[in-house]
């Protein structure tokens, strides 16, 4: 932090202005958060609507319970991204690669990408919850979340291999020139110098996927797997009340939030640097 | 940061909304006209409507003149049945409740019957499960969908007296060596399968208690599927529901027994908590139950119950 900085820090501080614009912004967001929340609160309905959605016994009696078939949701989600992160970069890669040989393997993850992100992901894991499993070619007593695990593996590779791409693509073709001028072969300038780079470039863009995954375990629920949606389902219709599914949302709000803003941060820290580098 | 602050507000803002819901829990109830009394099933409880109360013509329905049932949507044999030529009312699926034939079409013609309404002023609705109990003004005057009675559910809704009194039943594929099972303890060491929202589930934690944990599905026919790919040993469903599943949708499966918990389930028409047709509904299932219409109507669309073994612990 230059002296400069620190000054200007300082002479805001005293801003009259500054005070100001704080007291405006609380005032407005008094008004119109205390306006909604009074509306609501006043509606003829919400009586009960609290009663059904927001019922506070209903929600401590079933948060242990939400917790733990949580576990599911996070077993499926850290096994699908560690899945995923190379498959993913795999497809990039042979969608990168030039030269007419290698054309089959341009078009197979062309259509692959194409295909897996135009599905919706309940029809995937549906298909492949009981498509797949009614071939008869594997134990159909395995653990159905494995088979979540590859229809969500296969949904969100091409996802990620999207990301990557843009990557790959956005570092500059002088640095693959530059590689192969330094005597690099094709497959090293994009495993030393690509890749490396592209990589960092997409961490926030991977992790805005990976808020996505985390909230599509629930489709894990179709193909009969008690995981927190499911649970909740159950718990919901045997009381005949909402409010299982308003922990459901709580818990997804405490995880992924945190993922939110860290997404958020490494976004402004990158755009700091590169702004910086410019500077220079 | 702001935004992060922002988002804590709202959660706080959630958890307050349920925090006060807490210290409050009935709210919903406290704001019900006071006739309402929360339905029991105890016979010494008399109906407390007059009888002019219930006449069709001041009954309060949401259709003035009409009553309005409610079901979902496919109609499920053997509750609903197609017409004799095999058609069906759009936009009804499998079954049409607007024929009067099928367990639940026939009983909801009874009880507009003893309620005084013709025939011809019966509409049907389709409501989906979880619409039946969404809080809101309600497009049905009761709701006939195989809904047991759980005292959790009357806190928001009414459930009437019973209509049907029937037990869980397991279904398996004839080639499992569970089809020769008779006792409980046999079944435990099994994956099975029901569907979300059902009692069924309950039972198989209730009372198989299997050792693997049990799959929930979204309907019926996606556990039959799944007990079709050998991916579940057995489906648990009410003993209706079983028999049409083993003589209509699946070939190879059986009836394996019917399990007796003890207490014995029913299912109620739902309504609306607080609703002014609860106690004439009630009056019109005692009156249907007291001159054996109910057991008629049982026996001619549910014909099997006594045909299925027990299981014995």
């Amino acid at each position: 932090m230059t002296e400069r900085g620190q000054a200007a820090r300082g002479r805001r501080r005293i801003d009259p202005r500054a005070i100001r614009s704080s007291v405006i912004a609380l005032v407005s967001s008094i008004v119109v958060f205390g306006g909604l929340g009074w509306i609501i609160v006043h509606a003829p309905g919400w009586p009960a609507v609290q009663t059904s959605f927001f019922n506070g016994p209903i929600l401590r009696e079933s948060l242990p319970g939400l917790l733990s078939a949580f576990v599911v949701n996070i077993q499926l989600f850290l096994i699908v991204e560690v899945l995923v992160l190379p498959l993913g970069l795999v497809l990039a890669v042979m969608r990168g690669l030039n030269g007419p040989a290698f054309l089959p393997i341009r078009v197979i993850s062309n259509i692959y990408t194409d295909v897996f992100r135009a599905i919706p992901g309940l029809v995937v894991v549906t298909v492949i919850g009981f498509g797949v499993v009614g071939l008869g070619l594997f134990d159909p007593r395995t653990d159905q979340r494995l088979f979540g695990i590859v229809a969500l593996t296969l949904v969100y590779a091409a996802y990620v291999s999207e990301v990557y791409r843009a990557g790959i693509e956005s570092i500059h073709p002088s640095q693959e020139a530059a590689a192969r001028s330094l005597g690099l072969s094709r497959f090293q300038s994009l495993r030393y110098v690509v890749v490396p780079q592209a990589v960092r470039r997409v961490i926030p863009p991977l992790l805005n996927d990976f808020i996505g995954l985390q909230k599509d375990t629930v489709l894990v629920s179709f193909i009969g797997v008690v995981e927190i949606f499911r649970y909740a389902q159950i718990k919901s219709a045997a009381t005949y009340n909402f409010t299982p599914l308003i922990g459901v949302a709580l818990v997804f709000i405490v995880v992924t939030i945190p993922v939110i803003h860290l997404v958020d941060w490494l976004v402004a820290r990158d755009r700091r640097q590169a702004a910086q580098g410019v500077a220079r | 940061m702001r935004r992060m602050i922002i988002s804590l507000g709202l959660v706080a803002i959630l958890a307050a909304a349920c925090t006060s819901g807490g210290s409050s829990p009935t709210p919903a109830a406290s704001a019900a006209p006071p006739s309402a009394a929360v339905v029991s099933t105890a016979p010494s409880v008399a109906p407390s409507a007059t009888p002019d109360a219930c006449a069709a013509a001041n009954l309060p329905t949401v259709t003035g003149g009409k009553l309005t049932i409610g079901t979902d949507n496919p109609a499920y044999p053997p509750y609903f049945a197609e017409n004799a030529d095999g058609t069906k009312t759009d936009p009804w699926e499998l079954g049409d409740p607007t024929n009067g034939r099928g367990f639940e079409s026939a009983v909801g013609y009874a009880i507009a019957d003893r309620l005084g309404f013709a025939k011809t002023d019966v509409t049907w609705v389709v409501v989906p499960f979880a619409t039946s109990f969404a809080p809101g003004p309600k497009t049905f005057d009761f709701d006939l969908n195989q809904v047991n009675y759980k005292t959790e559910r009357t806190q928001t809704a009414d459930l009437s007296k019973g209509y049907y009194f029937g037990n869980q039943a397991l279904v398996v594929l004839k080639s499992s060596p569970l089809a020769k099972a008779t006792t409980v303890a046999e079944l435990k060491d099994h994956v099975y399968g029901a569907q979300v929202g059902t009692t069924s589930y309950d039972a198989i934690a209730a009372i198989i208690a299997p050792t693997k944990p049990a799959l929930v599905y979204d309907t019926n026919d996606l556990a039959i599927k799944a007990l079709g790919n050998k991916t579940i040993d057995g489906v648990v469903v009410d003993l209706p529901t079983a028999d049409f599943i083993t003589n209509v949708q699946v070939d190879n499966a059986t009836i394996v027994g019917q399990f007796d918990g003890g207490t014995p389930e029913y299912f109620s028409a739902a309504l609306t908590k607080g609703s002014p047709l609860t106690d004439c509904v009630n009056t019109a299932i005692d009156s249907l139950t007291a001159d054996g219409t109910l057991d008629t109507l049982a026996s001619k669309w549910l014909p099997f119950q006594d045909a299925v073994p027990v299981f014995k612990p």
